[in-house]
């Protein structure tokens, strides 16, 4: 069985407790904060494992490579707390279980990995990926399962992704490119904290996308845009690559607008949230980033995770800002869109 | 040609009258799985007159009639169980008025809902009527006489409840108009303030005449529609989550399914709620308010508002939804059948244990699909199954599974909607014997030959 490897004497010895201070969902100072950490290493009740909103910012603010949210979702599943409704839990576990319906390219040492985002089939096209499609993997044998991590669930991650990770390394692939954040975040965080060995290099889409910018430098036109990213949740478990963003944006000419929920202080799509906790959280959280993309001039909404997208497009769309791939934005760069 | 078929053939002209084997094959059978038997004669008529002329030609010879509009029930409500003339009402497909201000249109009685939609669509934007989930062929005039319901029905009842006005063509050839337009130009009332008669034509399947004319009432049609999904695993509160939901007053239509595929169904009852707005503010006021409508129930994590992508709202905004079709064919073979009781929305939890467990029992794949009639007073619930037609142990394992249905809708205190016969004679060996007098004095005083759509709704 699989469990946690995580730290306590780190996170006892923490001088600043950033996991739960930093919280934009909860108020807590350095010393609540600890203390409420050492409850729920030791077991104890905490509120934060009512609290919570499930928006994995604590995995990016803990500096000391730490796990915290790794420990509340396992704790609350010890303890039988729900996040979301049984329903949609049900729907998710759904949803990802493998039905041998999976699809795969020609396969070589070097591949893509859709996860299991139709959405992301769709928009792999073009020079930027000609050097490595059609060398793909699709379907839910190849999906990440870090999604449960919301539904406090880590019993089916265990379960799934040693499977998944199998899965890979029975194509004999070398590198993997990530083209969901999510997926990179299982590989590169997920799988390591809990002691399962990934066979193969996971490669963060945007690394890749960069990487491809660079070789096609003279076909860029700079797009002399204003845009807004919309970070993921998922980019909480891979925040070593969150710098791909800033560093696309100036290589394809567009300026990312300095705005309040950018980078650690990121709002999150809300979609998930709504599904768990409701209309008001999720409505507050989606028009205080909208208004904000607004208020800084955004003409552009950048996405990562296409459920972001499907989340916020057209209510972005009606704030007067033009939803938008990150993919499809550097194949604008090129003149392919 | 023999001499009814002469005779047909000078009502309507040699081109719309048939005494074929070709027609008789087409016109024995619905897509569902009644037994076929042929008509004698199929007749196309353009015209009211056209139409008295044939009942008058029926009645003079005794030949059963059986008026039909698309076929579409699935239970049978057309076939000509004692042969006779079939009378096709299709080519009467005038949408004659619109009262706009009134809100009402009067059409011909074989105007199908999607010419309805069109015209509407294109000549009065700001006005709809309830469209049925049946293919758009099927016609107004049958749907209201069969008590259908539409996407309006969770506000104004079943589509027969929106009828403002008839006109009839009587077993004796007679016309007959029904409601405000007895007395007046408009046709604003089926009944009130007078004594309604459409009772004696509505829900009769074309027993006691034949819809030449429907007056029907319109809504306003409001610029935007959305759609959000609220998922469950407790059936048995799905009663209790409509009661709140109805009691916001801001639901355009309820529907509920439970299937086991795709895969993100599975284990679920789905709550379909459909919205409705001139404005953004307008709809997310009203999504706003049917959300916290529920909030109890996200709290208790009894059910929660799936993400509803925009791959999937298509599908679900279409009126009609083209998905009944798909699921018609998921054995492949297309054959597709459901018993749609009308009973208490508190009876939604037994109804879906009894569809899994027939289901199971003659293992076949199955969908439960519920449409909320009102604010909660009753609901259709669907037990559908899928089949293969070129499987005959399929389809008696389906006919056994709705026989069960049956069976169990009455003892479950449900009433049958558009019955099949063996239904129809089960409901009425149920029902309290005055009134099922009543029904034989209303049938007997109307068609004292029986020549109208005989078999159904016979009393003995």
């Amino acid at each position: 069985m699989y469990t946690l490897e995580f730290d306590e004497n780190l996170c006892k010895t923490c001088p600043t407790c950033d996991c739960l201070v930093k919280c934009q969902y909860m108020d807590l100072s350095v010393d609540e904060a600890k203390e409420e950490m050492i409850k729920i290493i030791n077991g104890d009740d905490s509120f934060v494992l009512q609290d919570c909103v499930t928006c994995y910012g604590c995995e990016e603010y803990c500096k000391r490579g730490n796990h915290p949210f790794y420990l509340i979702t396992e704790r609350r599943e010890e303890k039988g707390i729900l996040t979301a409704p049984r329903a949609i839990t049900k729907q998710w576990i759904n949803i990802g279980e493998p039905r041998g319906k999976f699809k795969t390219g020609d396969i070589k040492k070097k591949i893509l990995s859709f996860g299991f985002m139709p959405e992301l089939l769709e928009l792999t096209q073009g020079r930027l990926f000609d050097d490595l499609m059609p060398s793909y993997v699709f379907g839910q044998e190849f999906f990440c399962n870090v999604v449960y991590i919301h539904f406090a669930n880590t019993s089916i991650i265990k379960e799934r992704l040693p499977m998944v990770i199998d899965n890979f390394r029975k194509l004999d692939v070398e590198e993997v490119v990530c083209m969901h954040d999510e997926c990179y975040g299982s590989f590169a965080s997920l799988a390591p904290a809990y002691g399962m060995e990934v066979p193969f290099k996971p490669i963060h889409y945007f690394e890749y996308l960069y990487n491809r910018l660079r070789e096609l430098g003279d076909e860029i036109g700079p797009l002399n845009i204003k845009v807004a990213y919309q970070r993921p949740c998922s980019s909480r478990l891979s925040s070593e690559k969150h710098h791909f963003v800033a560093d696309i944006m100036q290589l394809v000419g567009a300026e990312l607008v300095e705005r309040r929920y950018q980078n650690e202080n990121a709002l999150c799509c809300g979609d998930v949230l709504g599904m768990i906790y409701g209309y008001d959280l999720r409505n507050d959280i989606q028009k205080r980033n909208i208004d904000d993309m607004v208020e800084h001039g955004a003409g552009y909404c950048v996405f990562n995770c296409p459920a972001c997208q499907n989340a916020l497009a057209a209510k972005v769309t009606k704030r007067g800002i033009r939803p938008i791939h990150i993919i499809d934005l550097c194949r604008m760069a090129i003149g392919e869109k | 040609m023999s001499n009814i078929t002469l005779s047909l053939a000078e009502i309507v002209g040699e081109k719309y009258v048939s005494n074929k084997e070709e027609e008789a094959y087409f016109y024995a059978r619905d897509p569902g799985l009644m037994p076929a038997h042929k008509p004698d004669y199929v007749v196309v008529p353009e015209t009211v007159e056209e139409v008295q002329k044939i009942v008058r030609l029926a009645s003079k010879k005794k030949i059963p009639v059986v008026p039909m509009g698309a076929g579409m029930s699935l239970t049978g409500l057309v076939i000509p169980l004692k042969g006779g003339i079939v009378i096709d009402m299709k080519r009467m497909n005038k949408v004659l008025e619109v009262h706009e201000k009134a809100r009402y249109v009067i059409v011909e009685g074989g105007t199908s809902h999607g010419l309805l939609k069109a015209y509407l669509e294109k000549n009065y934007p700001r006005l709809r009527h309830s469209i049925p989930d049946s293919p758009a062929t099927a016609t107004i005039a049958a749907n209201v006489m069969i008590h259908g319901q539409g996407r309006l029905t969770q506000q104004y009842g079943f589509n027969s409840d929106m009828v403002s006005g008839l006109e009839v063509v009587l077993p004796s050839g007679e016309i007959c108009k029904i409601g405000s337009c007895s007395v007046s130009p408009d046709w604003f009332s089926k009944g009130a303030p007078f004594p309604d008669l459409s009772g004696l034509f509505l829900g009769w399947f074309g027993a006691t005449g034949i819809i030449t004319k429907v007056a029907l009432k319109l809504y306003p049609r409001k610029r935007i529609r959305d759609v959000e999904i609220f998922v469950t695993d407790r059936e048995d509160l799905v009663p209790d989550m409509v009661y709140e939901l109805t009691h916001t007053e801001m639901v355009e239509d309820i529907n509920i399914f439970a299937q086991p595929l795709p895969m993100i169904f599975k284990d679920n009852h789905h709550i379909t709620l459909f919205i409705t707005g001139d404005t953004d503010e307008e709809l997310e006021f009203k999504r706003k308010m049917i959300w916290h409508s529920l909030d109890g129930f996200i709290k208790s994590k009894d059910g929660g508002f799936m993400s509803v992508p925009p791959v999937m709202k298509p599908t679900l905004l279409d009126m009609p939804q083209q998905s009944v079709s798909r699921f018609a064919d998921v054995k492949k073979g297309g054959g597709f059948e459901y018993s749609g009781p009308i009973i208490a929305v508190e009876k939604y939890a037994e109804c879906s244990r009894k569809l899994m467990e027939l289901a199971s029992q003659y293992d076949l794949a199955y969908s439960a699909m519920a449409r909320i009639i009102g604010r909660s007073h009753s609901m259709m619930f669907g037990f559908a199954f899928t089949f293969n037609r070129a499987d005959p142990d399929m389809m008696e394992r389906t006919q056994k599974a709705l026989q069960e249905v049956a069976e169990f809708a009455l003892a479950a205190g449900g009433v049958y909607w558009k019955p099949t016969v063996d239904e129809q004679r089960m409901a009425i060996e149920r029902m309290d014997p005055n009134t099922r007098n009543l029904m034989k004095m209303i049938k007997t005083s109307l068609d004292p030959q029986g020549i109208m759509n005989p078999g159904n709704w016979e009393v003995h």
